[in-house]
């Protein structure tokens, strides 16, 4: 049986039927992983022993039937930013490579608690600053349906570990976009839920007003499954908002009709990919068959987005990372002399240079006689931004909008030009800026054979809709999955013979 | 002539607040107990940890503002303080700038006989850092992070005071406001209190300020009477010589007494400020200020005012007693249990005041209850036990709390009321002491005075010496 090919519902619809053992799920994963990873590269840690032990123990309760639950006993991957007891959580930087949290994030105890077993962390944008995953201090990972381009970031690691087959599902984080965007890249599905709807404590802050925990998987039902599953008000964390329900699976449903969706015309201007567009406008004409009232309008503001979050994700970021210091845990340089010089160096050495601009950044635009300048300025801005999606929302149910102004990258493309990097998530830092829920949905694939991502933003606390937007479009489609995971050896193969025919 | 100077000063007072928790995580607050005991993710900075706010802070710092006549912000938010320090796990300190909980309030001191209202500008809560050790001798300073995270306000007041006796009577009534509200206990010398000083000098009859320092490290009254006195005159003797004050904070060494500058106004710390998006805004309502009023407790003024009325307690009595809110409280309870306040008074003005001084204690250090000294009122007033003994026994009940009734009984202490015996004592004395009955006869009324002590020596001190005293003249 193709484990690996199913989806997380399906592999845990298997395992209570007894078709399938939690143990059998994990070795299938971590098969795969063996195969893939040393191409692919999504994970920072894999926890090959551990992973086996908790998916006997998960079996075990699934089997007393004290497990019961659609996630009972399939395996998970969790962002190297969550925060997993006695296991690495490094946020891909140097300076936490050893630190063991002493706790475990709530979203991924709601996770356990649903019967899930992680089986490792996935590598990242060094602390989520980033598109790419090219910032981690561990090795790009590279994106499974074309190896020579990037899967997107910052949860690049998750989002190529879904597209590769190495996990049927992922943990991923949402700041600006780091959870749409690589899902696009991937061809995978990824939900960044309204802010306050996933717990943020264990999650390692980056930019603490916009973070969001989400899940990342093959399809729109396992998104909504999971999602189920990790969200919860959550008294540990100050921003957690107490929802009416948690269920989302009930907006699994096909059929668009009287859907009202809006779509931003100043999100298909110039800038965005020819074929990119194509295929969104032909998704959004499907959803219209199917009884959905689309209708363009002008969101405005929208140069104001970029702008506004780098100056407010920044800022945070800049006190965020504070902490790591070398005093108390992390990486500390070796050689010092006296306090200043040891968190000079430490930090130095620690941080890599995106981390290191938006650290310089962010307290720039702090300080004092700044503060009102930039730091206030772009408040304003992403209050303004909220408006702005009011007035959207009053008439629409969703809005849709690209995930990304193009497909996936080639690796390295982005890193000689930080602007440009900074410039690629124009359409999904507004959600983020709003506090809004976007999912990402696959739309097909460009000439290069690189997917391409549509993404679907909601109101605050309207999830369902979008999720039954992206439902009911997935139904009309059918699942494709890179061809280089099962052809990796062939491809290589190829690879080799390519260079030897430049020789 | 020497031209007069005016000081103006200013207080900066840190108070920590008296919740069982901390601010931000449910860490007992307890002082005193091994290292990094009372720690958890949150008050140590772990990655991935949030804080959330203990209500219990917020109705402290309420019922303070309240009782310091401040406005109380509907909407109030943290915000994060930045700066590397390794006492501060996270590298900033979550406090309040842009919209501290109260403002615009004053108290009213006496000081030099004058009543004088000290306005304060602001207060604000905040989490207290850790605590750094340094081992000299390894060359490694080591942290303790059990303060990290217990609550504090900081009062600021504004430059409204001229000299050393309106600052000490402005720190004793706030000590003595939030004492009362069970705030905090005000430590000076635990920490739990603790005074910066804003300072400036003036020539006397300007308007304009001078430039200011701010002195820190200041942990007794007695520091601060000295600092202030000692920056006075260092300010004035810059001025005379035609130099400037630099705007600096100076830090205060009570051994040597003398300051020191820590850091100049140039190298002052760009802190950062910004709003913690860890923490929602706190919106309070009226109804919430309400439940707060209506739960205030009386204050010291209003203590004193009940004593002399209620208990006719004399006005200079009544501010000793309520001066502390401790003895007050003993007080109170003393009197409800025995119905005698005036007898309770007394015990507290003279034996407690004379025991406490002896021993250098403060009042907050009695350590007796009500319930016994309650109960030696009652022995005392039943005459079951004599002036003597009762002083004998309080000040054990001072020491050891001991419960009266059971001591004296043990002690055999209690007064002898048997006529019968007593007569047989008398009569023995007066036998054996024939001198002194002829002397009393032949009208030496002082030979009396022998025999009621060679009677009470008899009586191993348990009679009552009005009673002998009146047997002996019947008898003789």
């Amino acid at each position: 049986m193709d484990i690996t090919g199913l989806t997380a519902v399906e592999l845990g619809k298997k395992i209570k039927a007894k078709e399938i053992s939690a143990v059998d799920a994990v070795k299938a994963s971590l098969d795969q992983i063996e195969r893939v990873e040393k191409d692919v590269h999504s994970f920072v840690t894999i926890d090959w022993e551990g992973a086996l032990k908790r998916a006997e123990e998960v079996q075990k309760r699934i089997d007393d039937g004290s497990l019961t639950g659609p996630l009972a006993g399939v395996p998970a991957a969790v962002k190297d930013n969550i925060c997993t007891k006695d296991m690495l959580t490094t946020c891909s930087s140097r300076i936490l490579e050893n630190y063991k949290p002493t706790f475990t994030a709530e979203a991924v105890r709601n996770l356990e608690k649903a019967g899930a077993v992680i089986i490792g962390k996935t590598n990242m944008d060094e602390f989520a600053m980033g598109s790419t995953t090219e910032t981690s201090y561990f090795g790009v990972t590279r994106n499974p349906w074309n190896l020579k381009h990037v899967p997107g970031g910052s949860s690049g690691g998750s989002c190529a570990a879904v597209a590769a087959q190495e996990c049927p599902y992922a943990l991923g984080s949402d700041t600006g976009g780091s959870i749409r965007q690589p899902s696009a890249f991937c061809g995978v599905v990824g939900i960044k839920p309204t802010y306050g709807t996933v717990s943020r404590y264990g999650l390692i802050a980056y930019g603490s007003s916009l973070d969001q925990i989400g899940p990342i998987a093959k399809d729109v039902t396992d998104c909504a499954a999971i999602l189920t599953a990790i969200a919860s008000h959550d008294p540990k964390d100050s921003t957690s908002i107490e929802r009416k329900g948690y269920d989302f699976t009930s907006a699994l449903i096909n059929d668009a009709a009287g859907m009202r969706i809006g779509i931003p015309k100043d999100y298909f201007t110039e800038g965005l990919d020819a074929e990119v567009k194509e295929k969104i406008l032909a998704a959004v004409r499907v959803l219209e068959e199917r009884g959905a009232a689309v209708e363009e309008f002008d969101l405005s503001l929208v140069q104001y987005a970029i702008p506004a979050y780098y100056v407010i994700a920044s800022a945070e970021a800049s006190s965020n990372l504070s902490r790591f210091d070398g005093v108390k845990y992390g990486y500390r340089t070796e050689d010092y002399e006296g306090l200043h010089n040891m968190y000079k160096k430490t930090r130095s050495e620690g941080f890599g240079a995106e981390v290191k601009r938006r650290i310089m950044l962010g307290s720039f635009v702090l300080s004092s006689g700044y503060y009102d300048a930039y730091y206030l300025k772009a408040l304003r801005t992403k209050a303004l931004i909220k408006q702005a999606f009011d007035r959207a929302f009053d008439k629409y149910d969703v809005i849709i909008a690209p995930a990304s102004p193009t497909t996936a990258l080639k690796l390295g493309h982005s890193l000689s030009d930080p602007m440009k990097m900074y410039l690629g998530d124009i359409y999904t830092v507004s959600a983020n800026l709003a506090g809004l829920p976007g999912i990402s949905v696959p739309v097909g694939t460009d000439s290069k054979g690189l997917p391409i991502g549509m993404q679907i933003i909601g109101n605050c606390f309207e999830e369902k809709k979008i999720i039954r937007a992206a439902y009911t479009l997935e139904q009309t489609r059918t699942y494709e999955r890179p061809k280089l995971v099962k052809d990796l050896a062939e491809m290589k193969r190829k690879e080799a013979e390519n260079n030897g025919k430049a020789i | 002539m020497a031209k007069q100077y005016e000081t103006v000063i200013g207080l900066e007072v840190h108070v920590e607040l008296a919740t069982k928790t901390k601010i931000f995580c449910s860490c007992s607050t307890e002082f005193g107990k091994a290292p990094n005991t009372h720690t958890c993710p949150v008050c140590t900075g772990m990655p991935g940890s949030l804080p959330v706010l203990n209500k219990q802070v917020v109705e402290y710092a309420m019922a303070i503002g309240l009782a310091t006549n401040c406005e109380i912000s509907k909407i109030c938010k943290f915000d994060r303080k930045n700066y590397f320090y390794p006492d501060n796990p996270q590298n900033y300190q979550i406090s309040q700038l842009y919209l501290p909980i109260a403002r615009n309030g004053y108290v009213e001191i006496e000081a030099g006989g004058r009543k004088k209202k000290v306005r304060i500008h602001e207060m604000h809560m905040e989490e207290d850092a850790g605590k750094l050790i340094h081992d000299e001798w390894d060359d490694t300073s080591l942290v303790d992070y059990n303060r990290s995270g217990v609550p504090l306000v900081e009062i600021v007041s504004e430059p409204d005071m001229r000299s050393v006796d309106e600052v000490i009577a402005y720190l004793e009534k706030l000590r003595m406001i939030i004492q009362y509200l069970g705030a905090s206990d005000c430590k000076l010398q635990e920490g739990s209190m603790r005074a910066d000083v804003n300072l400036s000098v003036r020539e006397a009859g300007t308007e304009e300020f001078g430039t200011r320092t701010e002195m820190k490290n200041l942990n007794s009254f007695k520091a601060i009477a000295r600092a202030i006195e000692g920056e006075r005159e260092r300010q004035i003797e810059l001025i005379e010589e035609g130099k400037a004050v630099v705007q600096e904070t100076r830090r205060w060494d009570d051994n040597k007494e003398s300051s020191h500058a820590m850091r100049s106004k140039e190298d002052a710390q760009d802190y950062r400020y910004f709003p913690e998006p860890d923490l929602v805004p706190i919106v309070i309502s009226d109804e919430w200020i309400g439940q707060i009023r209506a739960r205030q407790p009386e204050l010291q003024t209003e203590k004193l005012e009940r004593y002399k009325k209620e208990f006719d307690i004399p006005e200079y009595d009544a501010k000793i007693i309520t001066g502390s809110k401790h003895m007050a409280d003993i007080f109170e309870a003393a009197s409800a249990i025995c119905g005698k306040p005036k007898k309770v008074s007394n015990w507290l003005m003279v034996e407690t005041l004379r025991l406490l001084k002896d021993q250098g204690m403060e009042p907050e250090e009695i350590s007796f209850s009500p319930e016994n000294l309650a109960k030696l009122v009652d022995l005392t007033e039943s005459r079951a036990i004599n002036s003597s003994v009762a002083k004998e026994v309080f000040e054990k009940i001072f020491a050891q709390d001991i419960d009266p009734e059971i001591y004296v009984e043990e002690h055999g202490l209690k007064t002898v009321n048997d006529e019968g015996a007593l007569e047989e004592v008398i009569r023995k004395v007066i036998a054996d002491n024939p001198k002194a009955a002829e002397d009393y006869h032949s009208g030496k009324e002082k030979a009396l005075g022998a025999l009621v002590g060679q009677t009470m020596k008899a009586m191993k001190g348990k009679a009552d010496p009005g009673l002998v005293n009146r047997k002996l003249r019947e008898m003789i």
